[in-house]
């Protein structure tokens, strides 16, 4: 297959950075994209040039480091996986493919494809946790869980953290992030206790980031790896509703 | 932005939207209802007693400040969270995203501004006159809306821009009704379905029933 890519290029924070034009020829339809781009690098390397900086880490789905908006879409054509699961079979001969990083005011550009994902990390901070310590592995049955409660846990749990929600939102809103975050503990005793702080806290910090606001437009759940549910939004929508109007103040 | 409503949550914002929205979608299905007695054959006989009885019951003068509080609150925080959304991605994409949403919610703002456009030329063709702040049509008593609304409707221009902007309403209700449940956290399995079903009913029969009566009175004079 040989490709035109059309790549952002930006050597730093400070940039203003720019689509640059690559072609890259020879490419097997059975190689990964990153396999691709691994290819364009080296000839990159070869010419003498500054090889395109992008995430990745453990190229097979589940670490939630890769980030590539390709053609329009965070993560490609294709629905529920990440960018290093997708294969270059995707894609036609000729192909022109627009490669850019995620675009949101709370993710800035560090380097080419590569943005800074740390607002994530503050709003996981500021409540994404259960706060006692729980020791080890208890009892299997010490704790009843039912079945249909641990599973949607683990729906919402599933949520790798890449930020695609964000990256495909209009508003370039966290919010499906955030309900996953929420509601993975919500569904189990030992994280519900704490949903009326963690909820509270959770939205303040991601409204002081700078993500936008949810206009139900559903994207984010089209273009989740994960398919995570943009129930859980309405799951966290009702928490936060109940925490403001029924919970007593703390403190 | 040391504004206190520019401080609130963004889900604070989303429900009294969604709240102030739900009640302006019931008041639709009033509007309709008297509406719809402009074509029935009696010279305007049921709905000028249903619009004396608007204009003048005292606990729908209070409604009618619920109203314009709900109505302006909407378009206030639609206004608000509009900028907040745009400034929350200052550098775009180059390709233009391709994300799979309904089409419809991505013009929620837009087909806003479309019927905030209409409700101007609507308050001033109805609303102020009542209010005495414009002059009725000449010939016309200020309290006959019957026939004002005889007068617009047989009017193909001004029928051709109500229909239109009806339309845009339609599309505006169907993805507003399932999102203002979206929004209120009334959305899980039990109800998905249903709400979004809903929300299609709802915006075709209010849509359509608005848009009878201009076609109705063309067709007829």
């Amino acid at each position: 297959m040989d490709l035109t890519l059309k790549i952002w290029r930006q050597k730093n924070a400070t940039d203003r950075g720019g689509i640059l034009t690559y072609k890259v020829t020879g490419v097997s339809p059975d190689s990964s994209f990153f396999e691709m781009l691994d290819m364009l690098n080296q000839q990159l390397i070869e010419g003498n040039q500054e090889p395109v900086a992008f995430d990745h880490d453990c190229r097979e789905g589940i670490c939630g480091t890769c980030s590539l908006f390709i053609n329009g879409r965070p993560h490609g054509p294709k629905r529920g996986i990440t960018t290093c699961q997708l294969h270059m079979r995707s894609f036609s001969n000729g192909d022109t493919i627009y490669i850019e990083p995620w675009r949101a005011r709370a993710f800035p550009v560090i380097k080419d494809l590569i943005v800074d994902r740390g607002a994530f990390d503050k709003i996981i901070q500021a409540g994404g946790y259960v706060s006692v310590n729980t020791g080890g592995i208890p009892d299997a049955n010490a704790i009843p869980v039912p079945k249909f409660n641990a599973e949607r846990s683990m729906d919402a749990a599933a949520c790798i953290g890449c930020g695609a929600c964000v990256a495909s939102c209009a508003n370039a809103s966290a919010m499906l992030f955030v309900s996953a975050k929420i509601a993975q503990f919500d569904y189990l005793p030992q994280g519900k206790v704490e949903t009326t702080r963690r909820v509270q806290a959770m939205v303040q910090a991601m409204d002081a980031l700078g993500f936008g606001n949810c206009s139900n437009m559903y994207a984010c759940e089209a273009e989740c790896p994960k398919e995570i549910s943009i129930a859980n939004i309405a799951l966290m929508n009702r928490n936060f509703l109940k925490a403001k109007v029924c919970a007593e103040k703390e403190g | 932005m040391n504004n206190r409503l520019l401080k609130f949550a963004s889900i604070g914002k989303k429900v009294t939207m969604g709240l102030a929205g739900l009640f302006l979608i019931l008041f639709l299905l009033v509007h309709l209802g008297i509406n719809l007695t402009l074509i029935r054959n009696d010279e305007g006989e049921w709905f000028r007693a249903a619009s004396g009885f608007m204009g003048s019951n005292y606990l729908v003068k209070v409604f009618e400040i619920v109203l314009g509080a709900a109505l302006l609150l909407h378009m206030i925080l639609g206004v608000i969270l509009w900028f907040e959304n745009r400034m929350s991605r200052p550098v775009r994409y180059f390709r233009t995203n391709r994300s799979d949403t309904s089409f419809l919610s991505k013009y929620m703002f837009h087909t806003g501004v479309v019927i905030a456009v209409f409700l101007v030329i609507h308050f001033i063709n109805f609303y102020f006159v009542k209010l005495g702040i414009v002059d009725p049509p000449p010939g016309v008593d200020t309290h006959d809306f019957y026939t004002m609304a005889r007068l617009l409707f047989t009017n193909p221009v001004y029928s051709a821009i109500y229909i239109v902007a009806l339309i845009l309403m339609g599309f505006h209700l169907n993805h507003s009704f399932q999102s203002a449940f979206q929004t209120l956290g009334l959305n899980h399995n039990r109800y998905y379905t249903l709400i979004k079903r809903m929300a299609l009913v709802y915006a075709v029969v209010v849509a359509a029933g608005f848009i009878l009566i201009p076609v109705f009175y063309l067709i007829k004079y």
